[in-house]
């Protein structure tokens, strides 16, 4: 995902990063600002907007009858999908999904997957053989850094907005009924990704940075504070101790942001 | 599917295997054993197979691939059809695609890429039987080959998983731990750089466990460490006694 970088920008990111300053008037372990918008989308079960910064996502939920996995009969199917549409960024194109939003689309699902957010026992309709779909479709509209943290908080955004439609079954069939419930959730992961760059940790790293970095490490933490997924990502290494540090300060940020979003 | 286990440690303390909690399954490495590739290894790791081959450094295909100022590493994880309890299709899927890139961002700090522009290398692994942490099996086996390719390196990245089942943090998570188990941290390093070059987890483990998890994982490593260079002097002692023998 990152491109090139002239050797002045990335001098002088480093050398306002050494006074504990950023590009964009931030400090080290700032975020950009956040706006949440949900119910974007009417024609979706759930839907949620995020503007990180400029960077700006869009995630939508559809939900579909289909078959449970055969050692999980019991539960219902979380989907998860990422498309990097071109109109985002010169640097997306048209096509099958590559490995970026392959990766992004994964740490999301691990996120929501492992924190167990949606109690999908309740999704279940007739055990081994008919169960709720949920597809979470991430679509990021305008790519300016961290992907993974906006994407992450639109797609717990969209989950908390769903409107599952009420059903009975009827001779095997599902039939709709009126009225909507919402999605049975138990947990609200919050992710937050740190960059490095000459081996100092930044929080919510933007497009130029993004590029001038040479690791990223994402950490999806829980309500309890415990952490439910971590990817590290790009060419570069962290050691032992930054790895620790980096793990406090994604704990504080995500008791910020869970403030902040009332999760 | 097997049933699955009720409990994963025993009241003495042991795993499903027999294993204590900190001990690795049985590895046996090899270099060399591929003669087309540049270089190769294979690895076994409790029941895992894996081979890994490297090409290069050679011109990149397709060539506007190339990159002016550095080498370009490409990498290929793959499963076989039969590697796996139920057949798994040979196209790759989502899985083996974000294993492939990193695993690839694992490998490349321990490269100079800077000092081969415009060429390329390439990793190609297959797992032939997988058993629960193929990902850190075929870095160990991929950073082998592209030693044996002759290819300079920083340092050897090795890797192994820590991860936690019941209450217990374990090492060397295989098939079982892994699925059932409450969580899988693999960890890839550098040891003489004291650097991290792969780290994932999935499951649910408190700040305290993780560095636990971590720690423990690094002493894996450190392990596997040994035996690859240990891998890489048998077969070099080899070639030279075959030389003498020659002469």
């Amino acid at each position: 995902m990152s491109s090139l970088i002239t050797r002045v920008r990335l001098k002088q990111i480093e050398q306002l990063m050494d006074k504990g300053k950023r590009l964009d008037g931030r400090g080290l372990g700032d975020y950009r600002e956040i706006k949440i918008e949900q119910g974007v989308i009417e024609k979706a079960e759930g839907s949620a907007r995020v503007l990180l910064g400029k960077t700006e996502v869009l995630v939508g939920v559809k939900v579909e009858t289909g078959e449970p996995f055969p050692d999980m009969p019991n539960n219902g199917v979380l989907t998860v999908n990422a498309e990097l549409v071109p109109l985002a960024s010169p640097s997306f194109e048209p096509g099958p999904p590559d490995e970026n939003s392959i990766e992004l689309a994964r740490i999301v699902d691990r996120g929501i997957r492992e924190s167990e957010a949606i109690n999908t026992e309740k999704l279940c309709i007739e055990p081994g053989k008919k169960v709720f779909v949920v597809f979470v479709d991430i679509y990021v509209l305008n790519h300016d850094g961290n992907l993974i943290d906006a994407s992450a908080l639109a797609a717990v955004a969209a989950l908390l907005n769903m409107k599952m439609p009420n059903y009975e079954v009827e001779d095997g069939e599902v039939k709709i009924k009126q009225g909507y419930t919402p999605l049975p959730m138990k947990a609200h992961p919050i992710t937050v990704t740190l960059g490095k760059i000459n081996n100092k940790l930044i929080v919510d790293p933007w497009l130029e940075e993004e590029q001038a970095m040479d690791s990223r490490l994402s950490m999806a933490i829980n309500d309890e504070g415990n952490i439910c997924a971590i990817q590290k990502g790009g060419a570069g290494y962290f050691t032992p101790q930054q790895i620790l540090e980096a793990s406090k300060i994604a704990q504080k940020k995500v008791a910020e942001l869970r403030k902040k979003m009332d999760w | 599917m097997s049933e699955k286990p009720e409990k994963l440690i025993s009241k003495k303390g042991l795993r499903l295997d027999g294993r204590k909690p900190d001990e690795l399954r049985p590895i046996k490495i090899e270099v060399g054993i591929l003669s087309n590739a540049d270089g190769s290894a294979y690895i076994e790791q409790g029941k895992n197979k894996i081979l890994a081959a490297a090409f290069g450094p050679k011109e990149m295909h397709p060539k506007h691939l190339s990159l002016p100022d550095r080498m370009v590493l490409r990498c290929r994880y793959h499963m076989a059809p039969f590697s796996v309890q139920e057949r798994k299709s040979p196209a790759p899927s989502r899985r083996e695609i974000e294993l492939s890139k990193v695993i690839r961002e694992s490998i490349e700090p321990s490269l100079f890429v800077e000092y081969y522009p415009r060429t390329g290398v390439d990793i190609f692994i297959e797992v032939l039987q997988a058993d629960g942490g193929t990902r850190g099996a075929s870095i160990t086996a991929a950073s082998l080959a592209l030693a044996d390719a002759g290819i300079p390196m920083r340092d050897l990245v090795v890797a192994c998983a820590a991860g936690k089942v019941d209450d217990t943090v374990v090492l060397d998570l295989m098939d079982t731990e892994d699925k059932v188990g409450v969580a899988d941290v693999p960890v890839a390093v550098m040891p003489n750089l004291n650097a991290v070059t792969l780290l994932q987890m999935d499951g649910i483990l408190t700040p305290e466990e993780f560095e636990k998890a971590l720690n423990l994982a690094m002493e894996g490593c450190k392990k596997i460490y040994d035996l690859q260079k240990e891998a890489l002097k048998t077969r070099y002692m080899t070639v030279k006694q075959e030389e003498e023998v020659e002469e």
